[in-house]
């Protein structure tokens, strides 16, 4: 167990520490002549117009509602694909039966319109 | 004596010492990878539109990465006085460390027989390798919404959300395509799915590897497309936009987080070039069973591999236009996401009736 991931909490370890340990340096070097015009959001050249924070269509919401339910059954679906052939015809028509829900459901948000952008 | 794995519990010191050895190797091929990968795609883009890309720092501009860095980290770091100061200062690395941690799973050549010990050429042989890249690529998300969100400029939030939905919009059709592959490998460990590639393509022809490119055509060409898509290649650069979105999520940052960014576009396009390599190419193994491609070792295939991937990615990115959001979106709803289905259950009744 710890021969696995003990490799990984070191690359981790690494990673962090250079995005980090780059960031910081620079800052460290790098010129500071702030002005208020600069520390502004960008919006072409022009004075911000109030905050950017204002709601934004719906159908972004929809899209990651749909992602959570079908991620979960696709996450369903990766140890029965590791012990397909162990598992043989039995395994593939419970999954079929399974895909067939999932296909229902899928075939529910399509209809009522949740995949279009117009 | 039989050469038993290396292991913590055998030899700890040899084991730490082989891990971070390894571990700086890969690292720094990695790094090295991504900083000759921007000089690579001017160059070829360049030549694509008959122009020389850049050609003054050193011989054909082979010092341009280091001048880039250079340039970079030495300019003047901005926090926009409206932005969300943590994650904003979170959000490069939130990026990049994902994009440079999912290098760990993947095989880069046999294992190695030294003294009493087999030592395996990856970083660390994960049972559930491809659920751990699956993870950390889902966590390169957070990176650009929170980029796109705490910056506070309505370019970044615009380039924050629709990557969002992007990414898991096409995070899905792509867990979905490669299903396909495990239900014929029965395995997660990369390692073995390196080594189920190497033997003969379907049982008979000895010569040419079982690559699941050739089992696994239509998987390929999906996780190809969703992959490009996750990375926000080329045609699938929406959130960065740069006719639309100046430079979608970072367009605020400036200094070296901005490089952060850029190294993280490169890593992880490095990274789907290596998984598509693993999964669908064979990996480290020679595309002929030959004497003389098989005494090249594993890394030099790998990588040749994955630079090929990548001239390829490269090339999409010169020829292709942008395709429109509402295009992409029904594209991976509506056609990737029922083919890989349909790629899934065919697989499986195949594999049924040939038992």
């Amino acid at each position: 167990m710890l021969d696995s991931y003990l490799p990984i909490l070191t690359l981790i370890i690494i990673a962090v520490g250079f995005s980090f340990g780059a960031a910081i340096l620079s800052r460290l070097v790098g010129e500071k002549k702030p002005s208020t015009v600069k520390l502004a959001p960008y919006e072409c050249g022009m004075p911000p117009v109030g905050s950017a924070r204002e709601r934004f269509s719906i159908k972004f919401y929809i899209i990651a509602m749909l992602f959570i339910v079908f991620d979960i059954e696709v996450v369903f679906m990766y140890p029965w694909a590791v012990m397909f052939k162990s598992l043989g015809l039995f395994g593939f028509i419970e999954m079929g039966v399974f895909i067939l829900i999932l296909l229902v459901g899928y075939a529910y948000v399509w209809k009522k319109g949740a995949l279009e952008w117009e | 004596m039989t050469p038993e794995m290396l292991s913590l519990s055998n030899s700890p010191g040899i084991f730490i010492g082989v891990m971070l050895v390894k571990i700086l190797v890969v690292f720094m091929v990695v790094m090295l990878s991504v900083a000759y990968a921007t000089w690579w795609e001017r160059k070829i883009i360049g030549h694509m539109q008959t122009r020389l890309g850049p050609m003054r720092t050193g011989w054909h501009g082979l010092l341009q990465p280091f001048a880039d860095g250079i340039k970079l980290f030495f300019k003047e770091e901005i926090i926009p006085t409206q932005a969300t100061i943590v994650p904003f200062l979170l959000a490069p690395a939130m990026i990049l460390v994902p994009a440079l941690i999912t290098v760990a799973v993947i095989p880069f050549g046999p294992d190695l027989h030294i003294g009493n010990f087999l030592i395996p050429q990856q970083i660390t042989d994960l049972n559930v390798g491809v659920l751990y890249i699956l993870a950390f690529a889902g966590l390169g998300i957070y990176g650009i919404v929170l980029a796109g969100w705490a910056s506070n400029s309505k370019y970044s939030l615009l380039g924050g959300v629709r990557a969002s939905a992007q990414m898991i919009s096409y995070e899905l059709a792509a867990g979905l395509t490669i299903i396909a592959v495990f239900m014929l490998s029965e395995t997660l460990s990369l390692r073995e799915i390196v080594a189920l590639q190497q033997e003969p393509l379907w049982g008979i022809c000895s010569f040419v590897p079982n690559w699941y490119v050739f089992t696994q055509p239509l998987a390929f060409g999906l996780f190809i497309i969703t992959g490009l898509a996750e990375i926000n290649r080329t045609p699938f650069d929406m959130p960065e936009a740069e006719s639309e979105l100046v430079s979608g999520f970072c367009t605020e940052y400036s200094s070296m987080k901005y490089a952060l960014f850029f190294l993280a576009e490169y890593a992880n396009m490095i990274v789907i070039s290596a998984i598509t390599a693993t999964l669908f190419l064979g990996g480290w193994s020679a595309p002929l069973n030959w004497g003389l491609f098989n005494m090249i070792p594993g890394f030099v295939w790998l990588l040749a591999k994955v630079y090929f991937l990548m001239f390829c990615f490269m090339w999409l990115r010169a020829t292709f236009p942008r395709v429109r959001y509402d295009q992409l979106m029904r594209m991976g709803w509506k056609v990737l996401l029922p083919l890989a289905l349909a790629n899934v259950v065919v697989t499986g009744l195949v594999v049924v009736v040939l038992q």
